[in-house]
């Protein structure tokens, strides 16, 4: 019996390491500047929680099997534990789960505590039942008045955000249901929420951060790569939460450019 | 305190209903939870596989259910999770196992307050009763998840089922705290006050330690839920605005103006927190208990036992920022939570190293308690050990709501706990019921069970990794999720051979109770009090003796006594603690 144990409790352990070693399923490829910290702290994380998983399970298998009740056992070890051993113990788990953490913060108050420059792009994100639109300012910088009284989200576009057309900053505001950034350049991310909370998943990018009714959250990060990346939402948000998926499209400075021009072209 | 406790003995009742339906007698109301939760859990666990069907063949049409649609699927895992949590995880170790054998351990003769028992246990299967009306009213059970988060769980024209489906959601978790509230007081009182003489604190069985800190867990936290679920109901049907501000659902303006979705998640997670060690501490002390038994030793480090689960509930008070790093709280206080996070993961590990402490160098004698309380132990580590990715918030960008935390929760706070409910089923089973379960099958039910849980939760953590979002009813829309459709696959094959093994579990259990060979009076050489009282237990638990403690509960492998152990009641000795 104590051989069974110890043979499942080893194979448990060695498959489960197997797929984070060998990276069956991964992190998609980094394409932000955050990914390349965020990345070595999830991997600094897994290495040292993993010599801690191999260490513990591996440990209580060998413990089950090596110490089974035989007739030729010695007398078991009458002792109620040793003080000392706690100490080392607790001293050793504080200063590696404190030490990893502080580690982490590091990265955490560079995403999270700066704004974003003055040249960053400005873009709104603004998620509904089950869409998500973007609203860039357009050539004035600034975003036009919007208002829940004029909200249709059957319509689409400027009207589901409830963008006040009468207003003069309105004016020149491009609202698509697709989001393109310029690469290497700063994104200023607004959020909001109209209906219930949604949550702004762009795994490529690692950025996610919840959409909040009431609230406008300010965000910023930098793509890095030229490409699409899929956004998901990742807060419960009703029954088409699943499909409540979008596109952001990285694409050179001059794409950029081109595009943007092309949008405020369609509006005239 | 001797004396207290004779003072609330009571005669043993005559009639069926007051013997067996409205009983006063801390072990049928013990038994009652435990079946109570053993109903709750197939309910549980037939949803998740409809779930895990439903997640492979998103059209399969199934006999009695038919076909399974995304607001379906939601409804299916807001009622899994909530049923999971208060009725199995809180309701068996605690109202269960906790009301059968803590004054039994403590040699009391009842709870402290029979009335408030009954009263206790009767309003929890009220609040259960409710919850499952929600499935049967116009437009079914919430969709809103089990953490119920507004304005979604705020406004019945949010979806199908957050109707009346969702207040009956609601006032069920309300009535289900206000008998835990009752369940917690009585707990605490008894452990205070009716111990018999000799029983110090720090000579109680771990298990009574761990169902006291419970107990005083519940009475914090269940007190805020249930005045965060009265608010909420205020919000759908009085035109507040606790939670909600001004919000446009499908183009029309709703009435509420001014309201914070945050202060919910606060009010939640301020409960929801304690709540994951309300699931888990009685486990630990379960663990400890089987550990010790039957590796015949004493166990490793007693009082850093004691005090890692006084730190894990103080310290389970100040994390619940830990679930919000990604809602728009301020980045600086999800620094504070997270430290703090951290440091809960110290006791832990305490406990873990104690726990191998406490086999090393022992006599493992492998019935099926002691499989299941080692299962607990891997368990434990493998769920505890993804905690340090969840609690730093960097990480959390890539891992906050996929798979990996679904992994993470059902690993620790699901299985582990379930492990321990296992082990404390087949520990007890001869003392309640009077008979042995079978060994052969339960060392069947176990390798399928520990294999099969880590076959269905451990590739969740692979899922949540590569991005794999929770709560998606389908796969189908997003292209890079598609392509983890094969961890899905594998999940629910190993789902449905690890629910198929859970049938060997309850015919063991039913035909034992009736059938299985008579159990001595004390089948496992254990030391505590419930090993010195008859199978089953009389009435008033010792029949008319007090008990009078002489030694700690962990006392295995004595050098020098006669037997390899000495119980709690053996006369003093020098050579023993």
């Amino acid at each position: 019996m104590g051989l069974a144990l110890m043979a499942l409790i080893w194979l448990i352990t060695l498959a489960s390491t197997y797929f984070f070693v060998a990276k069956t399923w991964w992190l998609p490829i980094g394409a932000a500047e955050a990914a390349h910290f965020i990345d070595g702290q999830l991997a600094l994380t897994f290495v040292l929680m993993g010599i801690v998983f191999l260490a513990a399970q591996l440990s209580l298998g060998y413990i089950v099997w090596r110490y089974r009740q035989q007739p030729n056992s010695p007398p078991v070890n009458y002792s109620h534990g040793n003080t000392k051993l706690e100490i080392v113990w607790t001293v050793l788990t504080t200063v590696l789960f404190v030490g990893l953490n502080l580690m982490g913060s590091r990265v955490w108050a560079s995403q999270r505590f700066d704004q974003a420059g003055p040249g960053a792009v400005q873009v709104e994100v603004t998620g509904m039942q089950f869409a998500w639109y973007f609203r860039y300012p357009g050539p004035d910088g600034k975003y036009g008045a919007t208002s829940p009284k004029l909200m249709d989200p059957s319509a689409g576009g400027e009207a589901a955000v409830g963008l006040n057309t009468s207003d003069p900053a309105a004016k020149d505001d491009v609202v698509t249901g697709t989001m393109y950034l310029p690469v290497n350049r700063e994104v200023d991310v607004s959020l909001r929420a109209v209906d219930v909370i949604h949550s702004f998943f762009v795994p490529s990018l690692r950025f996610k951060q919840d959409a909040v009714p009431g609230l406008n959250i300010h965000m910023h990060f930098t793509p890095t790569a030229v490409g699409e990346y899929e956004i998901a939402c990742a807060e419960l948000c009703g029954l088409g939460h699943y499909k409540m998926h979008g596109m952001v499209h990285v694409v050179s400075q001059e794409d950029f450019d081109k595009w943007i021009a092309a949008r405020e072209a369609e509006k005239q | 305190m001797a004396t207290s406790a004779t003072v609330h003995a009571h005669a043993a009742p005559q009639g069926f209903i007051r013997k067996y339906i409205f009983s006063l007698d801390h072990k049928v109301i013990g038994i009652q939870y435990f079946f109570l939760a053993l109903t709750a859990v197939w309910v549980g666990m037939f949803l998740s596989l409809l779930m895990r069907i439903h997640l492979v063949w998103p059209n399969a049409v199934l006999p009695l259910v038919g076909e399974i649609k995304p607001e379906t699927y939601l409804s299916l895992l807001t009622m899994h999770g909530t049923i999971m949590v208060f009725f199995v995880l809180t309701t068996a170790p605690q109202g269960g196992f906790g009301n059968y054998f803590l004054p039994i351990q403590i040699g009391a003769p009842d709870m402290a307050f029979p009335v408030l028992n009954m009263l206790s246990f009767w309003t929890t299967f009220v609040a259960f009763v409710v919850m499952i009306c929600a499935f049967f009213v116009t437009g079914g059970a919430p969709l809103h998840g089990w953490t119920g988060y507004a304005p979604l769980s705020a406004l019945p024209s949010a979806g199908p089922g957050e109707g009346l489906g969702a207040d009956l959601w609601i006032t069920s978790i309300a009535i289900f705290c206000i008998a835990s509230l009752m369940g917690a007081l009585n707990f605490i009182t008894t452990t205070l006050d009716l111990r018999a003489k000799g029983m110090t604190m720090m000579r109680m069985p771990l298990t009574v330690w761990s169902w006291f800190i419970t107990a005083i867990l519940g009475l914090l936290a269940f007190g805020v839920l249930l005045s965060a679920g009265i608010l909420l109901l205020m919000d759908r049907n009085m035109g507040t605005s606790f939670y909600v501000p001004l919000v446009v659902v499908n183009g029309q303006i709703m009435g509420h103006r001014g309201g914070s979705p945050l202060l919910w998640q606060h009010l939640f997670w301020f409960f929801g927190h304690p709540e994951v060690y309300i699931a888990i501490l009685p486990g630990m002390g379960v663990a400890s208990q089987v550990l010790s038994t039957f590796s015949r030793k004493p166990i490793f480090g007693y009082k850093a036992m004691v005090y890692a689960m006084l730190a894990i509930g103080f310290f389970g008070f100040m994390v619940w920022g830990h679930h919000m790093f990604m809602s728009g709280m301020s980045p600086y206080s999800a620094f504070a939570f997270s430290i703090l996070t951290m440091c809960i993961g110290v006791p832990s590990a305490i406990k873990t190293f104690n726990w191998l402490g406490t086999m090393y160098k022992g006599h493992i004698r492998f019935q099926t308690p002691m499989l299941y309380a080692i299962g607990f132990v891997s368990l434990f580590v493998s769920g505890g050990l993804s905690g340090p990715f969840l609690a730093q918030p960097v990480l959390d960008i890539q891992l906050h709501d996929t798979y990996f935390v679904v992994g993470h929760f059902h690993l620790i706070m699901g299985v582990a706990a379930i492990f321990g409910m296992f082990a404390a089923t087949y520990y007890w089973f001869p003392k309640m019921f009077g008979r042995m379960m079978n060994e052969m099958w339960g060392r069947v039910h176990f390798f399928i069970t520990l294999a099969g849980t880590y076959a269905i939760f451990m590739p969740m953590h692979y899922l949540g990794i590569a991005g794999g979002t929770r709560r998606y009813s389908q796969y189908t829309e997003v292209a890079y999720l598609q392509k983890l459709m094969p961890i899905h696959q594998f999940m629910t094959y190993a789902a449905i051979i690890t629910i198929a093994a859970q049938f060997i579990f309850v015919i063991n259990l039913f035909w034992s109770m009736f059938k299985g060979p008579k159990a001595s009076d004390n089948p496992w050489e254990a030391t505590t009090l419930e090993w010195t009282t008859t199978t089953p237990p009389p009435h008033d638990n010792f029949g008319g003796k007090t008990p009078v403690v002489n030694h700690g509960p962990y006392e295995y492998g004595v050098p020098g006594a006669p037997r390899d152990y000495v119980m709690q009641t053996d006369p003093a000795t020098s050579s023993v603690h």
